[in-house]
C-alpha cells in the first residue's frame, strides 16, 4: 500500500504560535518523506531543543527529541547502529549554528547518508527573543540591545565549504517547493542539507512572510547548474535584496558508513547478538598470545 | 644467600628511548618462562625527553601489586640513574652502558653494586646502536641467571616482522651482553630467576584489555571514543578488531559527540560504549542524563587520572567516585562498577552490557590509570570467553513485535519500572520519544501527575537493579582485628597488605558501588576500619558513612597520582598504632 500524508498524521496537537513557519515545514517533511516513497516506521526524525525541534512530537514517526546542539552525533550513532534506517535530523539555528556547529561541520565533511534539515528563523523563539548565530547584522533583540555586531552565519555556505554533498535552502512559505527539496535530499546518497527560511511571527518582526516573498528567487528557474561548485559558492554568499532558494550544489561521494569496514557484515543493529563462536574465541586467543 | 624468583626490576629512561617497550618485552620473557609479573608503568606527559620508567615484579606465586624495594635498576641515560638509584636495594644492582657518565662510587654507594656493561659498543659490534635496549635486557637476563632461551622467543616474536636480518642481529646483541655480564656479576649476586618448568600457560595483559575483551565478547560493536588518556588504548583495541569482528569504532571531534553517537547507536538497538577520562566524563554529564532521562542503555568507560582540570594526566588517582555518582542535572538511575583486577576487568566488560540493556540506562565503569594500564600476569580461564552470557532484558523480539497491538508505549508503567523496549524500524512499533519530561508514549508532557509517575517508574529500576549488585568480597581470615576496606584498583595491593599481615588484616573489596550494596554493612562487622583510598577527601568513605551509618577508623589516602605500594600502607596502618 502507497504511503501517504496521513500516515505521518501525529496525535498530538502543536503547540506553535499561530502563523508560525513551522507548520508549512511539518507539512512540507510529511510530504516530502511521502514522495521519497518512505513509511514512518523506516525513517529516524532525530531533533534538538527548541521550537521547531517538537517537530518528531507532532507526527507519527520514530524520533528522538535530544539535547539543544546534539542531534547530529545522536544521529550519526543511530546511522551507524543500523544505516538501513533512514535517519533525517530537524533542528533550529540555535541548535546547529551555536552548540552544534562543530558537529554540523564535522558531519559536512564526513557524508554520512542522512538529511539535515535546519530551520532558520535567525532568533532564539521558545528563549523569547534574542539574537541568533543566524541573525543579521545590526537585528535588535534582547541580548543584542544595540544590533547585533557579529557577520551571520549561513548554513548553506558553510555546509559547502565543509564539504557536504547535496546543499539546498527552502522557504516555509513554499510548502510545496520546500516539499521537493526534502524528497530531493531523501534520494541523495550522502549528507544533505535544507535550510529552511522560517518566520518567526512572534520574535521577528524583520523577517517576515512578506520580506521573503520580496527577495526570495528559485536557482533552478535562474539557470544554475548545481554541479558548478564555484558558482554555488557565489550563489550562498548571496544574501539581501536577493535571496536564492534550491539546490546551491550536488555532487555524489562515498558515504561514510560506505567506507566502515565494520559494517560490511551488514548493519549493527539487526545482526544477530550472540556469544563469540569456538572460532572466534579461539582466534582471540591466539591474539593474547 | 640466594633469593630466587623473588625480585623487581626497573627500567628507566626518557621518553623515546624504548622503555616501555623493552619493559613490555622483558615481561613477556619472564612471564613464558612460568613466572608471575606484575608492571607499573610511570610516564610523562610528553613524547620525548622527561623521565619515564616501568618496573616489573617477578615471582613464582601469582602477583597483585608492585613493591617499592628494586633489585636491578636498568637505567638509559644518566638523569635516570641519578633520580632512581636509591630505590635500589642494599646488594641491588645497577646496570649502564659504560659510556654513560656515572661516578661509579656514587652507583655503588650504600651497599648497591655498580653494573658498567659495554652496552653500546656490544650493539654496535653485533648489530647496530639502536640495539642497546636489547643489550640491556640480555645483560639484566645474564645477572640473574634467567633462561636466555625465553629472552630469545620474545625477541624473535616481537622482531619479526622486520625481517631475520634484525631478529638475528638482536639475539646476536642480547647474547653478547648476557655473556658479558653472567661472567662479571652473576656468581655473586644474590637475587636470581629461574624459569619454572610445566606452569600453565598465561596472559599478560592490562585492565584497560580486559575490559575491551570483555566488551566484544558481551556483544559491543560500536565505540565512539575521543583520546583521552589513561582510556585510549580501549578504542585503539577496538579499532584492530573493526576488520575481523565487525566493530564500528568511532574517533569522535570531541566527548560530547563520541557519547551522543554512543547513545544513538544504543537508541537504535546497537550494543555500543564510550570511554574517556574525567575531562572528557564532565564534558559528558549532560548527555548521561539524557540518556537516562529516555532510557537508554550505555555503557561508559571513565578511567580515572589525576585532577583537577588537566591534572596528572598519566598517572593514577580514584577522585571522580563522587562526581561520577551525581554528574548531570536533575535525578536519574545509574548503575556504577569498580573492577580491581583484570579478572574484574574482563567480567565487568561483559557484564557492564547486560545490566545496562536490562535496565535500559546508563551502566558507568570507573576504572583509573593504574588498572588500566598495569600489566599483570593472568591465569587463562582469568578471561573465560565461554562463561560470557548475553541478556538483552526487556528488549522486543521481532515476533513480539509482530503480534503488538495497539499504540506502542515505549515508557509504559509497569511496576519492576522496566518497560518493554522496542528499536526504531518495525511497523508496529513507532514512537518518538523526547528528552522533555514525556508520557508513555513519549511525547511532552508537563502533567503534574504524569510527572510523579515517571519519576518513580524510572527511579523504581534502580531499586529493580539492587538484585543484580554483587556484594563487596573478602579475602583473609573474618576474625581479624584490622578490615581493610578499598574499592576499584586497590584491590591487589590490600591483597598484597593481608598476606604480609598474616591473620592480623582482612580485606572488604567493593567493585559494584552503585545502587550501593545492600549487604554492604553486614561485610564490616567487628575490626578496625580502614578505607584506603587515591584520593584527598576521602570519598569512598563519605558514601560508606552516607550509605550505612557505619564510622570509619582511619582513612589512608594518597593523592600524589602515584599507586599505593604495600609499603606505604603497611606503614600508614603502623602510624596510628
Amino acid at each position: 500500500m502507497a504511503v501517504t500524508v496521513k500516515d505521518y498524521a501525529g496525535s498530538v496537537k502543536p503547540t506553535w504560535c499561530p502563523g508560525c513557519g513551522d507548520y508549512g515545514i511539518l507539512a512540507a517533511v510529511k510530504q516530502g518523506l511521502v514522495q521519497a516513497g518512505l513509511a514512518p516506521h523506516q525513517v529516524l526524525m532525530v531533533s534538538g531543543i527548541g521550537c521547531g525541534s517538537k517537530l518528531p512530537d507532532y507526527a507519527t514517526v520514530n524520533g528522538f527529541m535530544t539535547l539543544h546542539g546534539r542531534p547530529l552525533p545522536v544521529a550519526t550513532g543511530a546511522k551507524l547502529g543500523n544505516h538501513s534506517l533512514k535517519v533525517v535530523t530537524v533542528h533550529g539555528d540555535g541548535d546547529s549554528m551555536g552548540l552544534g556547529m562543530g558537529h554540523f561541520i564535522h558531519t559536512a565533511r564526513r557524508n554520512l547518508d542522512i538529511v539535515d534539515l535546519i530551520q532558520n528563523n535567525q532568533i532564539y523563539g521558545l528563549t523569547k527573543g534574542q539574537y541568533s548565530p543566524t541573525s543579521d547584522r545590526g537585528f535588535v533583540t534582547k541580548t543584542s540591545p544595540d544590533g547585533a555586531i557579529e557577520q551571520a552565519a549561513s548554513p548553506v555556505a558553510l555546509a559547502l565549504t565543509a564539504g557536504g554533498t547535496f546543499v539546498a535552502r527552502g522557504f516555509a512559505g513554499d510548502v510545496k517547493g520546500l516539499a521537493g527539496l526534502i524528497a530531493q535530499a531523501l534520494e541523495h546518497k550522502g549528507y544533505a542539507l535544507v535550510e529552511m527560511l522560517q518566520p518567526c511571527v512572534t520574535f521577528n518582526r524583520k523577517n517576515t512572510y512578506d520580506w521573503y516573498r520580496e527577495r526570495v528567487y528559485n536557482l533552478q528557474e535562474d539557470g544554475h547548474d548545481p554541479s558548478d561548485q564555484v558558482a554555488a559558492f557565489a550563489k550562498a554568499l548571496e544574501w539581501g535584496d536577493r535571496i536564492p532558494l534550491g539546490v546551491f550544489y550536488q555532487t555524489r561521494r562515498p558515504t561514510y558508513e560506505e567506507q566502515v569496514a565494520g559494517l560490511e557484515q551488514g548493519p549493527v543493529a539487526t545482526r544477530e547478538l550472540k556469544p563469540l563462536t569456538a572460532d572466534e574465541v579461539e582466534r582471540l586467543r591466539a591474539e593474547l598470545g | 644467600m640466594r633469593t630466587i624468583n623473588n625480585m623487581t626490576f626497573k627500567i628507566a629512561g626518557a621518553a623515546g628511548q624504548g622503555v616501555e617497550s623493552s619493559g613490555a618485552g622483558f615481561s613477556e620473557a619472564l612471564a613464558q618462562g612460568g613466572l608471575h609479573i606484575f608492571a607499573v608503568q610511570d610516564y610523562m606527559s610528553r613524547i620525548r625527553g622527561g623521565l619515564n620508567f616501568f618496573q616489573v615484579r617477578v615471582h613464582e606465586q601469582p602477583l597483585y601489586a608492585h613493591e617499592d624495594a628494586v633489585h636491578i635498576l636498568l637505567p638509559l641515560n644518566e638523569e635516570a640513574l641519578e633520580a632512581y638509584r636509591d630505590d635500589v636495594v642494599k646488594g641491588g644492582g645497577i646496570i649502564y652502558d659504560e659510556g654513560l657518565k656515572v661516578d661509579p662510587q656514587a652507583a655503588a654507594s650504600r651497599g648497591r653494586r655498580a653494573m658498567p656493561v659495554p652496552l653500546l659498543d656490544i650493539a654496535k659490534e653485533h648489530g647496530e646502536r639502536v640495539m642497546a635496549n636489547t643489550a640491556a635486557l640480555g645483560a639484566a637476563a645474564g645477572v640473574v641467571g634467567y633462561s636466555y632461551e625465553r629472552l630469545a622467543d620474545v625477541i624473535r616474536k616481537n622482531f619479526r616482522s622486520k625481517g631475520d636480518d634484525v631478529v638475528a642481529a638482536n639475539l646476536r646483541v642480547a647474547r653478547g651482553a648476557y655473556l658479558y655480564a653472567e661472567e662479571r656479576y652473576a656468581a655473586d649476586f644474590e637475587w636470581k630467576l629461574k624459569q619454572v618448568d610445566g606452569a600453565p600457560h598465561r596472559y599478560v595483559m592490562s585492565g584497560n584489555q580486559a575490559l575491551a575483551l570483555g566488551a566484544l565478547a558481551g556483544g559491543c560493536r560500536f565505540i565512539s571514543a575521543y583520546p583521552m588518556t589513561p582510556a585510549t588504548s580501549i578504542i585503539e583495541w577496538m579499532a584492530k578488531h573493526e576488520h575481523s569482528f565487525g566493530v564500528v569504532t568511532k574517533h569522535a571531534e570531541d566527548e560530547i559527540a563520541a557519547i551522543n553517537m554512543a547513545i544513538g547507536a544504543n537508541f537504535v538497538g546497537a550494543r555500543a560504549m564510550t570511554a574517556t577520562s574525567g575531562g572528557g566524563f564532565a564534558l559528558m554529564s549532560e548527555a548521561l542524563g539524557l540518556a537516562g532521562m529516555n532510557e537508554v542503555p550505555l555503557v561508559l568507560v571513565e578511567a580515572q587520572r589525576g585532577g583537577p582540570s588537566t591534572g596528572l594526566p598519566t598517572r593514577t588517582e580514584q577522585s571522580d567516585l563522587l562526581f561520577v555518582l551525581h554528574a548531570s542535572q536533575g535525578e536519574f538511575p545509574r548503575l556504577v562498577l569498580a573492577p580491581g583486577t583484570i579478572e574484574e576487568c574482563f567480567e565487568v566488560g561483559w557484564r557492564s552490557f547486560n545490566l545496562a540493556e536490562k535496565y535500559q540506562t546508563p551502566v558507568i565503569v570507573l576504572s583509573d590509570e593504574l588498572l588500566a594500564a598495569s600489566l599483570r600476569t593472568v591465569e587463562v580461564d582469568a578471561v573465560d570467553l565461554h562463561k560470557v552470557v548475553i541478556d538483552r532484558g526487556k528488549l522486543l523480539t521481532n515476533q513480539e513485535l509482530d503480534a503488538l497491538e495497539g499504540e506502542y508505549k515505549r515508557h509504559r508503567f509497569v511496576e519492576d519500572g522496566i518497560s518493554p523496549r522496542a528499536v526504531p524500524g518495525h511497523p508496529n512499533a513507532v514512537y518518538a520519544t523526547a528528552s522533555d519530561e514525556h508520557d508513555e508514549f513519549g511525547h511532552i508532557c508537563e502533567d503534574q501527575e504524569n510527572r510523579v509517575k515517571m519519576m518513580q517508574k524510572r527511579m523504581t529500576k534502580l531499586e529493580t537493579a539492587r538484585q543484580d549488585i554483587e556484594p563487596p568480597t573478602r579475602y583473609g581470615p573474618e576474625e581479624a582485628p584490622t578490615v581493610l576496606i578499598g574499592w576499584g584498583s586497590t584491590y591487589g595491593v590490600l591483597r598484597e597488605v593481608v598476606d604480609r599481615l598474616g591473620g592480623e588484616a582482612r580485606l572488604v573489596h567493593f567493585c559494584d558501588l552503585w545502587p550501593f550494596p545492600a549487604d554492604a554493612a553486614e561485610a564490616l562487622q567487628g575490626g578496625r576500619l580502614v578505607v584506603v583510598e587515591n584520593n584527598y577527601t576521602g570519598q569512598f568513605k563519605q558514601l560508606l558513612q552516607s550509605e550505612t551509618c557505619i564510622q570509619v577508623d582511619q582513612v589512608i589516602s594518597r593523592y600524589d597520582g602515584r599507586p599505593f605500594s604495600p609499603e606505604d600502607v603497611l606503614a600508614s596502618l603502623k602510624e596510628v598504632d
